[in-house]
């Protein structure tokens, strides 16, 4: 096939004709209408950077940026200790192991949305059922504070995904040949010695991995976090892919809307180039 | 050594409970009544209230909701397995500037969030009387096909052009090369693209919730979404409901355990 035969366009055409018309497009638009005051019907006057100076002066929004880096902070960090974690421990030929891996794996296969339910039962009910039960003060209202709203998240977030990362970390933990393991163990490196020095730099790939697909996947939060605190008390405990839709669909300001997607992309894009350059130079190094 | 075996395996199976911890729960809370509910989440049941799921399941329009699932989760793979694997074997029997400029423009169009496009593309589609289960299945393979594509072009580079080659001069044209030789050779990774996509379009609820309007046409987290706000102080009726939607995950989860962390775990790594 080459470029100027018909066949070669026609076996691209449903593809490049869906996503023109499903992102770039939108996304095109979208960015003009942003410097406008469009407002979902008729276009408006050109505002220039209006909008973007007052999204960067929006209390509310630059709150909910600060949330979303914090929790993603929290949540890379736990989610990516606990799969690795599970994954050392189900790789260690203990019998359940395959039982294991499918309870550890078995949230990804659910809905933010039904998760976040299933988690606001705990945190509202049951939690409080086993703070009566043990005299426990702190189990009491969880959810109707900022910070039990940040942790319940992040718990919720680690519980989902840790599964999903330790598949990941198990692919490469089997590429680790025995045989470097057990000379290591004859000529006498400890437990730590191994882990630190043969298998952590084995998997360091594996981290590049993790590390974009937890971070991606908690900054662009949004079902289970509508699901479990809906962004309260106040606003607190929400993250920005929520703020964004809030000011576009419940205060019905599209354009406004609009340039805090921009930015939204931009910082998403910029995070996403910026880890995977720095942790392909890493894993050259090592 | 016995001993740390021992510890380990006690650790595993402790972490185990923990995870699986908060479905027991749901699922136990599920056939209490209010009043039981409301004493206590931790004990089991006195006795087993079917009525709860009776109720969960007419509210919910559980079957006409699980069909809308079904019908736009099936349309939605279908075509972006087809398609993209199409494309897929176009860019990758081409070798040039265009072709991995388009391939590039895929790729790239990965790092796009949903939250920078939904607003304009919610606008337009409405415009054009789009807002429809039918719009949405497009919309899955514009939003789909990108990663598809990925995994596609990296699968045809391990099948050798020798084939296409045969075949053609056997006189076949290009669409039966692909059909009948190239798509049955990809089938590994269309395990894989077809899994992901499940997961993802199954369990999608923020675009549905803008596109779908008409009630009837509502996916499962759709109506979950809807089922929840209405029962949040009846815990033991949201149970039920939240029983009833994971359902049809845990049995699919059941009998495709293997294929289904393998397809996860090749996509991600890949």
């Amino acid at each position: 096939m080459r470029t100027r035969d018909l066949s070669y366009w026609l076996f691209l055409t449903p593809v490049l004709f869906a996503l023109t018309t499903v992102v770039i497009i939108p996304l095109g638009v979208g960015t003009y209408y942003s410097f406008t005051e469009w407002n979902g019907i008729t276009t408006g006057d050109f505002v220039g950077f209006e909008n973007y100076i007052n999204a960067l002066q929006d209390q509310r929004f630059i709150d909910s940026l600060w949330f979303t880096i914090k929790f993603s902070i929290a949540s890379v960090i736990l989610i990516n200790v606990i799969g690795l974690s599970l994954a050392l421990i189900v790789t260690s030929k203990i019998k359940t192991n395959n039982l294991l891996r499918t309870v550890f794996f078995m949230p990804n296969l659910i809905g933010g949305l039904i998760l976040g339910f299933i988690w606001q039962f705990i945190f509202i009910r049951v939690f409080a059922n086993i703070g009566q039960a043990f005299g426990i003060e702190a189990m009491q209202g969880w959810l109707s504070t900022t910070t039990t709203g940040f942790w319940g998240l992040v718990i919720l977030m680690s519980w989902q995904m840790s599964g999903y990362i330790m598949v990941i970390y198990i692919a490469y933990l089997q590429g680790v040949s025995k045989e470097l393991i057990e000379a290591a163990h004859i000529d006498g490196a400890s437990a730590w010695q191994r882990f630190r020095h043969i298998v952590f730099p084995l998997v360091a790939p594996a981290f590049t991995v993790s590390m974009f697909l937890t971070l991606s996947n908690t900054f662009k939060l949004y079902d289970q976090n509508l699901a479990l605190t809906d962004g309260g008390p106040y606003n607190s405990t929400e993250m920005l892919a929520m703020e964004i839709y809030n000011t576009a669909f419940v205060q019905n300001s599209f354009a406004y809307a609009q340039s805090k997607a921009v930015i939204f992309f931009i910082v998403v894009a910029a995070i996403t180039l910026v880890q995977v350059y720095f942790n392909k130079k890493r894993e050259v190094q090592m | 050594m016995k001993w740390k075996k021992w510890r380990l395996e006690l650790l595993g199976v402790l972490l185990g409970l923990i995870w699986i911890a908060p479905f027991y729960l749901m699922f136990v809370n599920s056939f209490k009544t209010q009043r039981e509910l409301f004493e206590g989440t931790l004990n089991l049941p006195s006795s087993l209230e079917f009525s709860n799921y009776i109720e969960a399941f007419q509210e919910m329009n559980f079957l006409q909701t699980l069909f809308n699932s079904v019908l736009v989760t099936g349309f939605s793979i279908v075509i972006i397995i087809f398609f993209s694997a199409m494309a897929a074997y176009a860019l990758a029997r081409t070798k040039s500037k265009v072709s991995t400029v388009i391939l590039f423009i895929f790729i790239s169009a990965m790092l796009i969030p949903f939250q920078s496009v939904m607003i304009p593309l919610v606008s337009l589609f409405g415009e054009i009387d789009l807002l429809n289960r039918g719009g949405l299945i497009f919309m899955y393979l514009g939003f789909g096909s990108s990663l598809s594509i990925f995994l596609y072009h990296g699968a045809m580079n391990n099948i050798p052009e020798t084939l296409d080659e045969a075949a053609r001069i056997d006189g076949a044209n290009k669409f039966q090369i692909f059909w009948y030789i190239i798509f049955p050779m990809l089938k590994p990774i269309t395990v894989t693209v077809g899994i992901l996509n499940t997961i993802w379009i199954w369990n999608d609820y923020l675009l549905p919730s803008l596109v779908i309007n008409s009630p009837g046409s509502e996916t499962i987290p759709l109506r979950m979404f809807y089922f929840f706000g209405q029962y949040t102080t009846q815990w033991h009726l949201a149970m039920a409901g939240l029983t009833l939607a994971i359902l049809p995950v845990i049995i699919g989860y059941f009998f495709a355990q293997r294929a289904i962390i393998k397809g996860v775990t090749d996509g991600a790594v890949k």
